[in-house]
């Protein structure tokens, strides 16, 4: 097979694959009030993974991004049971979200809710078996 | 006022269905493949248009997103085509 040259292919990618994160972070954050969330957060992060996969390879992407994806998809799950057993320690049932008002620097009066920290575990579970799927498929022999 | 943009709305979207009709003759009928892959992408496009008027009909801003959506899953599925179609791979491996 002749070696082809990809550069606007990578040039784009480039530039893509940053204002996916950006989108992604934003489908993340914007799952309480309007659509989004972290499944389709953690689908959009993993679809600009695929991305710097598809144009710069295997090896490549390995090493800009050296994160095993089994251990995160343990550590999604932790995360998600952490946050329900917590509510165990206010004499709560299991499960049980609460939220409260807080004054952030740059944002102003933000709603922070547990369940963020829910989707927080969703988000990383996504992204580790989406990218185990793909992974393992793409580099079998 | 508002039925007129009601009207103009279900002109485009009929518009739209019959581009994705032909369209769709394309992908059944093209000869080679990558006129279905380029008769696929345009119908992806064709897709957010649609949405974009569904989201005009409906009076909603919460399409927005979708569009956005059908866009990116729209340009990774046509560059995850196109590199196969070229090079029978679609990650490549770089070790052998």
């Amino acid at each position: 097979m002749v070696k082809t040259n990809d550069l606007i292919l990578k040039t784009m990618t480039v530039l893509i694959a940053f204002i996916l994160f950006g989108f992604a972070v934003n489908l993340f954050f914007a799952g309480h009030n309007e659509p989004g969330g972290g499944f389709i957060g953690g689908l959009m992060t993993a679809a600009a993974i695929v991305l710097m996969y598809m144009a710069y390879g295997e090896r490549a992407v390995n090493k800009v991004l050296p994160v095993n994806y089994r251990t995160m998809i343990a550590i999604g799950l932790i995360i998600a049971i952490a946050t329900g057993v917590g509510s165990f320690l206010f004499g709560q049932p299991f499960l049980s979200q609460t939220f409260d008002y807080y004054h952030v620097p740059v944002f102003g009066e933000v709603e922070l809710a547990t369940a963020l920290l829910f989707d927080l575990g969703v988000y990383l579970t996504v992204i580790g078996v989406t990218m185990t799927i793909v992974l393992t498929i793409s580099s079998d022999r | 006022m508002n039925d007129i943009i009601n009207m103009i709305t279900i002109v485009c979207m009929i518009v739209i269905t019959i581009s994705i009709s032909l369209l769709l003759y394309r992908v059944v009928k093209g000869p080679t493949n990558p006129d279905r892959a380029v008769a696929l992408d345009a119908i992806g496009i064709n897709l957010m248009g649609m949405a974009g008027l569904v989201a005009i009909l409906l009076g909603t801003t919460r399409l927005n997103d979708v569009i956005l959506l059908i866009g990116v899953l729209l340009f990774i599925g046509t560059i995850a085509l196109a590199k196969y179609l070229e090079k029978g791979v679609i990650i490549d491996r770089d070790d052998d």
